[in-house]
């Protein structure tokens, strides 16, 4: 019998055994046993944040730029509830995240104690799952179930409700074995025979495309490598969500940009004529798809998820695979290479797809007057991707622009908030992606409006020394609002203009960072370059052109073939139906 | 603009949880969230150990959403097993409801009457009432209580369906 420690001693235990080196988080009354347990050990790093959603997405940048789970450990009540938007992005994008959140003594739960909220409750279905543990001796198991439900399978928040008086109580702790439980076991590898299945599809297809996604990330580090080889050997075109951006790198021939809302001309045109769509780790998110019954109407669909859920949600595929997208597409390369196979004759099909490339959907005027927001964008993409960086993004314009015109090469170094689309999610993500990879140039691709929803953690960033750059492209609109309000709403800017904007220079120095200006075309490439030399964090308040929108786009509820490629296709009043659509 | 209105099936499906706090909120409440019809749900531990239990939900939906329905389940992580007995083929479905009719006289009599032919047992009786114990499946006892109602129903109590799949093979 192991000797006796108490729960909060044993969380520390078992959070170490779990190889956790950083915890992202927040005191406050319910945790202030963890918090002294945290104080007597020096083998898990903590780093204080100013607000507990800052915590959340902390952890989610440090999980999707390191493959590591993100931990985080805040209070009941406001603590937990503050976090609830995090959790709820990590579910959306599947990132694996632990959550660690105080709760009032059991004997307490329920009576409506201070600062007491049914965390459980609120956070039952923003989580992969959760628990509430009672018995300090069940909580060694508990975390270590916990991070293999967070890591395995489609990833996603786990939340660990822990009340003071089993941080305080007595148990002993031993590090389990095997934490699987019988209920929970995802499948990883795909069926043979629906392998062997997809592979002749591919084999036979004339018009086919690779649709990548998230899983393909979440798969690891190899599923990128065999994607690359799967692209190779079938010759077929590579188009990828916004979560799936750096799986397939961008210089490639093969890859022919995003899809979707915001995604390329010959993306969306190549999925509305393709003959077979094979569908890697991505869901046929509505961003994507557009109106359903105009998708890609004439195509066979192979999907492959580890989510059997995910398989017939928007779309009916003629071939869904469950298993995990890596070790699928492995076993997929494995087998055509062992059939000896050759591709159809692809060339008609790229004649198409150059075809479609050579409207070049991505132009945008150019202007010596005012910085244009896309070419700002590729200006720092110039200035940069030698040294990989990684770039979080917040929600909006900027950040359908940074997919658009930020080409990656390599996984896990384009952190965004795509399912739940959090406004504030950039700043702290990129903290915490700097605190996991501290020699990596870390850029916050932001907007005006979007980086004032979790501006105090300017303040950790100050903290740890953490060099963080926030580049925001200051339009003084809420820009994607405004630019829905021109197409749907007669150009009526109901409340979506920035007003009584901060100094951004000013509030740089406050909190200690570096602040920098750039206003004119011409300073353009000199301020990246101050903002790349200055040490420490620093934020840039690069004034761009203010009434610029977002091209190419499907509308909300049109198809792919009807996509807006310039404003001046742009109509100003849409119907009911139109306006319904999110 | 008007909202569509939608083909919709029946289906009943058989869910083995783990029997721990929550489990049957983490279920009815993914249906709210998700937009799904429960239309019976019934629970109870069926092991020796009580540590699993069967849960009945009877669901109806498009043939979509009925296999949404299912795999949303089966994601769950208490969730051992869903089957779709509907889907699966041939089983009975059975209900169980407590029923009391209050009267004198005639309407009295006639309940007694009826009862007998819906096979339902007296439960308890007062000089002007009856509680009646009926178990069949869900048509039969709708028609027993529509019947009562003529002749005196006050109060009505239902199980919700259980259901199991026919011939020797476990789900």
């Amino acid at each position: 019998m192991a000797s006796e420690r108490t729960g909060a001693d044993i969380l520390i235990e078992a959070l170490t055994d779990l190889g956790v080196e950083v915890v992202f988080g927040y005191p406050g009354g319910a945790v202030l046993p963890i918090y002294d347990a945290l104080f007597k050990q020096k083998r898990i790093r903590h780093i204080l944040v100013r607000q507990e959603g800052g915590a959340a997405h902390a952890a989610e940048g440090y999980a999707r730029s390191t493959g590591k789970p993100g931990v985080v450990l805040v209070t009941s009540g406001p603590g937990a509830t503050n976090a609830v938007t995090g959790i709820t992005d990590a579910l959306m994008d599947s990132i694996p995240i632990v959550v660690i959140t105080g709760q009032v003594p059991t004997s307490l739960i329920g009576t409506d104690a201070f600062q007491e909220c049914d965390t459980i409750g609120i956070t039952r279905h923003c989580t992969k799952h959760n628990y509430l543990v009672k018995d300090p001796a069940e909580l060694g198991a508990i975390v270590h179930e916990a991070f293999h439900i967070a890591t395995s399978g489609r990833p996603g928040p786990v939340l660990i409700d822990l009340p003071k008086d089993v941080q305080v109580a007595s148990a002993s702790y031993r590090k389990p074995g095997n934490p699987a439980r019988h209920s929970y076991r995802p499948q990883v590898k795909a069926d043979p025979g629906l392998i062997e299945a997809a592979v002749e599809m591919l084999a036979a297809a004339e018009r086919p495309i690779l649709y990548t996604g998230g899983g393909v990330i979440n798969s690891g580090p190899g599923a990128s490598q065999i994607l690359r080889e799967l692209a190779r050997i079938t010759g077929a075109p590579v188009t990828s969500t916004l979560m799936g951006l750096g799986a397939f790198p961008a210089s490639s021939p093969q890859w022919i940009g995003m899809l979707g809302m915001h995604g390329t001309y010959e993306a969306n045109m190549a999925m509305h004529g393709a003959d077979l769509i094979v569908a890697l780790g991505s869901r046929f998110d509505d961003r994507v798809t557009g109106r359903l019954d105009a998708f890609s109407p004439g195509s066979k669909k192979i999907h492959v998820d580890i989510d059997r859920s995910s398989h017939n949600k928007n779309v009916r595929v003629d071939l869904p695979i469950v298993g995990d997208v890596g070790r699928a597409m492995e076993d997929m390369v494995k087998l055509w290479k062992a059939r000896q196979h050759q591709p159809q004759n692809l060339k008609p099909w790229w004649t198409r797809i150059d075809e479609w490339r050579d409207r070049k959907s991505l132009s945008y005027p150019e202007s010596v007057k005012e910085i244009m927001p896309q070419h700002a964008i590729r200006r720092l993409w110039e200035a940069t991707h030698a040294r990989k960086p990684i770039i979080t993004t917040e929600v909006g314009q900027h950040q359908m622009w940074a997919a658009q015109h930020f080409d990656f090469e390599a996984p896990n170094k384009w952190l965004t908030s795509g399912g739940l689309g959090t406004m504030g999610y950039g700043l702290p993500a990129a903290i915490g992606a700097q605190v996991g990879n501290p020699n990596a140039l870390v850029i916050d691709i932001a907007g005006e409006a979007s980086i004032l929803m979790n501006i105090q953690e300017m303040s950790t960033a100050t903290q740890y020394r953490l060099p963080v750059k926030v580049f925001i492209l200051n339009n003084e609109y809420m820009g994607m609002v405004r630019q829905w309000q021109d197409l749907t709403y007669g150009g009526r800017y109901s409340e979506s203009y920035s007003e009584a904007l901060p100094d951004f220079v000013k509030l740089a120095e406050a909190y200690g960072w570096t602040g920098l200006r750039i206003e004119d075309p011409a300073d353009l490439d000199a301020g990246i370059a101050a903002m790349l030399d200055a040490p420490g964090p620093v934020m840039v308040d690069c004034r761009v052109a203010k009434l610029a929108n977002c091209f190419p786009m499907i509308p909300s509820g049109a198809a792919h073939t009807e996509m807006i490629l310039q404003a001046n296709e742009v109509s100003g009043e849409m119907d009911d139906e139109a306006k319904a659509l999110v | 603009m008007h909202i569509k209105p939608e083909q919709k099936e029946r289906h009943t499906l058989s869910v083995t949880v783990d029997n721990e706090a929550g489990v049957l909120a983490r279920i009815a409440g993914m249906f709210t969230a998700r937009g799904y019809n429960i239309e019976s749900l019934t629970v109870a531990d069926i092991t020796e150990d009580e540590k699993i239990s069967r849960i009945t939900i009877v669901t109806s939906g498009t043939p979509s959403v009925i296999e949404q329905v299912v795999s949303q389940l089966d994601r769950l992580v208490p969730v051992h097993k869903v089957v779709d007995l509907t889907e699966l083929g041939p089983h009975v479905e059975r209900e169980l409801a407590l029923v009391k009719v209050a009267g004198i006289g005639d309407h009295r009599i006639e309940a007694l009457r009826l009862a007998e032919v819906y096979r339902a047992r007296v439960i308890d009786a007062t000089i002007s009432s009856f509680v009646f114990e009926v178990t069949g499946g869900s048509d039969k006892i709708d028609k027993f209580i529509e019947l009562m109602r003529e002749v005196g129903l006050i109060e009505v109590a239902r199980t919700g369906v259980v259901a199991i799949a026919r011939g020797k093979e476990a789900v």
